[in-house]
């Protein structure tokens, strides 16, 4: 009677709809797989550390845990990855038979030179981040931001984003973007969580650090209410 | 199974809907975003350890205590040291630019040898052993001739132990003539060496001072050492004390001052001693200094000559004002005057100087509290005499090429009479070194140095930069920077108390340079015999460590050394020396040029953001000038609107300058702070040497101008000279 539905009664004989599907189907899985799978390992370029360093084995060694070799500065800044200087104080010579060990003194002690360490954790140069702020004042854990780190035994392959030239800590191994532990991402959003939530502590005048660079939401607080939220005015206070 | 046109479709719309719940868009985009922000061209500092070196700047005489930050082994800012007695954590422009002049494209990196004609600037880099054995060689020809004499220096200052070290090597070769560079200091030296008979410098209680009556210093324009005065500045202003300023033009210092009274220009000293007769007259000077030899002379000079009408003919002020003005300065608790134009970098007439000194002592404020202080050098250096040989004693007993102490018995150096001595034939030097200066730039009638300096066959310059005197010598021995270097810098321009500071190594040379104090003694030590002999240290730090023996520590370890009791040394004052006796018929100092065919008058003012001296101003400084100074490429020039509509010229218009010494294209700037019939240029511009971001900008006062030579101190006088303003 109708034509139509003959038509497409006949389309669907002739098993042109089927095809249809099975083609959406396909496109559907290859862009998954290459948005899932292949375009994370595009992405990142895969790096070994120049030494394979033992958290383990050095945090046994010295006496002050993790503030031996990351400690402030009288000025309170920070010294994050430590300088050969340091290193040498221990590693003037081969102490042990471990070949990263020998490996250090020969390339890099003994021809003064620094070590070229890929740092995991290192934001985009237009971000002031201070550890005095988050250690001292709000006395946060380092394990907080940089998980478990003392407790590891080798060094783990540094990703490096190829567009950016950014370590993939920064994002979160989850190419997803999800995380389920504190350390797991380090973007804004994630320093956004906390400052969205807590309340700072103390007055301007108990800082730790120079009182020149106080940033301004500190400066700007109205009696107890005051908060670590960004204020309007308070994107110099991360951004450069 | 046919794939067809709608399996292909229907393949791109899987695809595109599967892509859309990946990850892929979303994190390109972060990432695009993260790249736009990191272009590789963008410059990123690496960040280091942070941390502060205590040094002193050198910059400028004003010897200002700095503390300067350090990412790593690199400097990125300059700032006051706190607890410094002369600038107590302040800072001025250039010196907070220090740094630019460290990482400076216009340094000189290592020796140089010309190799073109001067000036050409073509040059061949030459080891050390090279440039010192050269120099000495050419220095043992000059002397085996016996003409020892024949060689000179051109140094910044006298005190300390770099100028003393080339004071000592010129001794020991054989030669008088250690010049410095003029300032006002030469002047107040003077003043005081005739007026009270100490040899000392003036310094300035002016903290607590309450009445500053300034002819014509720019407090707050770089007079002095610049920081120190615009705290004092502060403190007046904060504790309601009053700064009358008197000037011809309305500069920052007068439009900041309470009272401005403008004058005509060159009569300064009549307006001091026109005071002086008020304050007489009405008894209202100290009693006790009126017990001082030459009072009664001084008095009938000022009553006889001074009267209020006659000076305020003189100085074109009313006479209601100079008696006003007369009363409220003695009245004061603590008043103080002084002078010294602008900046202070030149000398000046010596009468003024006596006369604004006679003022200070009728109102008993020699060596008081917020006075005027006889200020004697730190007397350190105490090495052994030098031991002359036949030629040095030859030699020194020789006459200056610039007259001083012979044609001018009380002057040390008048490098100002040195390119008319030597252009005319009466004098000629075979060698000349020139360190911490830039004499070709920043003397007056720099042209005509310029020819002097072509005359003299051998000039070696030990500049950091290659600037306007480096650029036009036969041979460079890069000094560092100073904040490469160990130096000591005794008490400072006009400042009231004893103090050493010690300027040290921030970072590592930079470059292969070296401490010119290290060059000299090299040359020395080539030079051998009795010369070599003076020079017994091994380096410049030891000669410097064991100059200033117990300070040492305490320099290295608070960067300055002060004498707890605040010295001054006090001699008979006399109110009239001879010297004074030309006051008893005034005459400004005379302008150069004719009236008929110069009927203007131009005069140079300075800005604390503009540097005239040995160092020019570094790009963040250049910035900093406003466009009614520098428009362009062009200074402006500053002229009252009334003279500006007798010449038909309009705001902003090129115009045409021409003095007797020289001519420069500048812009109009329409101004109602200069008196009329008068303009202005500043002082700083028009360098032909250094970087892009200084050269070619302006012109140079320098160049329009010439030296006056004051008939008692011989040193240069000149405030200004006749010009022609004619439209382009």
């Amino acid at each position: 009677m109708s034509t139509q539905d003959d038509k497409a009664k006949e389309v669907s004989a002739d098993g042109a709809a089927g095809p249809i599907i099975l083609f959406f189907i396909l496109g559907l899985a290859a862009s998954l797989v290459l948005g899932w799978v292949i375009f994370p390992k595009l992405l990142y370029s895969q790096k070994k550390q120049p030494i394979d360093f033992n958290h383990v084995l050095h945090v046994e060694a010295v006496d002050e845990g993790c503030e031996s070799c990351h400690f402030f500065r009288e000025d309170g800044s920070f010294s994050g990855v430590p300088k050969l200087a340091q290193c040498v104080e221990c590693h003037g010579d081969v102490q042990g038979e471990n070949p990263n060990e020998i490996k250090f003194v020969n390339d890099y002690v003994a021809n003064g030179r620094e070590v070229p360490w890929l740092v995991y954790a290192r934001q985009p140069d237009c971000v002031f981040f201070s550890h005095a702020a988050h250690v001292k004042k709000a006395e946060m854990e380092c394990s907080t931001c940089h998980e478990h780190i003392g407790e590891s035994e080798h060094s783990r392959v540094y990703e490096e984003n190829r567009i950016t030239g950014y370590s993939r800590d920064i994002w979160g191994k989850n190419i997803s973007g999800l995380k389920s532990n504190t350390w797991d991402r380090m973007k804004m959003d994630d320093c956004a969580e906390c400052h969205a939530t807590k309340e700072i502590k103390t007055d301007v005048e108990t800082l730790p650090w120079p009182l020149n660079w106080a940033p301004l939401p500190y400066e700007k607080q109205t009696g107890n209410q005051a908060s670590i939220k960004t204020v309007k005015e308070a994107c110099f206070v991360c951004h450069k | 199974m046919k794939v067809g046109r709608r399996s292909f479709l229907s393949f791109i719309i899987g695809g595109a809907a599967g892509t859309a719940i990946t990850p892929l868009p979303w994190k390109l985009m972060d990432d695009a975003s993260i790249w736009s922000q990191n272009w590789p061209w963008t410059p990123v500092p690496p960040d280091g350890e942070y941390s502060y070196v205590n040094s002193v700047c050198t910059l400028c005489p004003g010897g200002c205590g700095i503390s300067v930050r350090k990412v790593d082994d690199r400097v990125v800012k300059i700032e006051g040291m706190k607890g410094y007695p002369v600038n107590a954590g302040g800072i001025c422009v250039l010196g907070l630019s220090g740094h630019q002049l460290l990482y400076s494209p216009t340094r000189v990196k290592s020796p140089l040898k010309r190799v073109g004609k001067r000036g050409e600037g073509k040059w061949e880099k030459i080891s050390w052993d090279e440039a010192i054995s050269e120099v000495a060689k050419k220095l043992s020809e000059i002397r085996s001739k016996g003409e020892s004499h024949s060689v000179g220096s051109i140094v910044n200052a006298d005190s300390g132990t770099i100028p003393n070290l080339f004071k000592r090597f010129l001794t020991a070769y054989g030669s008088p003539n250690f010049m410095t560079m003029p300032s006002m200091q030469d002047s107040y030296k003077m003043t005081l060496q005739l007026m009270q008979g100490v040899n000392a410098q003036a310094g300035f209680d002016a903290e607590n001072a309450d009445f500053i009556l300034s002819f014509g210093s720019g407090i707050i324009d770089g007079w002095g050492s610049p920081v120190r005065m615009f705290k004092a500045n502060s403190t007046w202003k904060a504790n309601g004390k009053k700064v009358v300023q008197i000037e011809p033009r309305l500069s920052n210092t007068a439009a900041k001052s309470d009272k401005w009274i403008p004058i005509k220009p060159g009569t300064e000293a009549a307006l001091a001693l026109g005071l002086a007769n008020v304050i007489i007259t009405n008894s209202q000077h100290s009693q006790k200094i009126s017990q001082s030899s030459g009072f009664e002379s001084f008095k009938k000079l000022v009553q006889n000559e001074y009267s209020t009408d006659k000076v305020s003919q003189i100085t074109g002020i009313d006479s209601a004002s100079i008696v006003s003005l007369a009363k409220t300065f003695a009245s004061a608790s603590k008043p103080l005057a002084i002078c010294g134009r602008g900046q202070g970098s030149t000398p000046g007439s010596l009468n003024e100087f006596m006369a604004v000194h006679a003022l200070n002592a009728l109102v008993g404020n020699i060596n008081e509290q917020g006075g005027v202080w006889a200020v004697p050098e730190v007397d350190y250096i105490k090495w052994p005499e030098v031991n002359l040989d036949e030629t040095a004693t030859n030699g020194v007993q020789k006459e200056r090429v610039d007259g001083a102490g012979s044609e001018y018995p009380h002057a040390k150096s008048l490098l100002n009479r040195l390119a008319e001595v030597v252009n005319s034939g009466d004098g000629s030097l075979e060698a000349l070194f020139v360190t911490g200066a830039n004499p070709l730039y920043s003397m007056p009638d720099s042209k005509a140095m310029k020819k002097a300096f072509d005359s003299i066959p051998f000039v070696v310059s030990f500049s950091s930069y290659m600037d306007e005197t480096a650029s036009n010598s036969d041979l460079i021995l890069p000094n560092h920077v100073c904040l490469e270097r160990y130096e000591d810098v005794p008490t400072t321009a006009g400042l009231q108390k004893n103090i050493i500071g010690l300027t040290r190594p921030v970072v590592k040379p930079q470059f292969s340079t070296k401490n010119v104090g290290d060059t000299i003694m090299l040359i020395a030590k080539a030079l051998g015999g009795s010369i070599a002999e003076a020079f017994p240290w091994d380096s410049y730090e030891a000669c410097l460590k064991e100059t200033l023996g117990a300070k040492w520590d305490v320099l290295v370890e608070n960067g300055f050394w002060s004498d707890s009791n605040s010295k001054t040394v006090s001699g008979e004052f006399n109110f009239y020396p001879k010297a004074m006796e030309s006051l008893s018929n005034f005459s400004p100092v005379s302008l150069e040029g004719s009236t008929a065919s110069y009927p203007l008058v131009l005069i140079p003012y300075d800005s604390i953001r503009l540097a005239n001296g040995y160092i020019g101003d570094p790009p963040f400084v250049i910035k900093a000038v406003e466009d009614t100074v520098l428009n362009g490429k062009a200074a402006c020039v500053e002229v009252n609107p009334k003279t500006g509509k007798e010449l038909g010229l309009t705001e902003g218009r090129y115009a045409s300058l021409h003095t007797p010494r020289g001519k420069a294209k500048v812009k109009v700037h329409l101004y109602e702070g200069i008196m009329p019939g008068i303009i202005a240029l500043p002082r700083g511009l028009g360098h032909t040497a250094y970087d892009k971001y200084l050269a070619g900008k302006g012109c140079n006062f320098n160049e329009l101008i010439g030296p006056a030579e004051d008939p008692v101190s011989g040193l240069d006088a000149a405030w200004g000279i006749r010009a022609r303003l004619t439209k382009v």
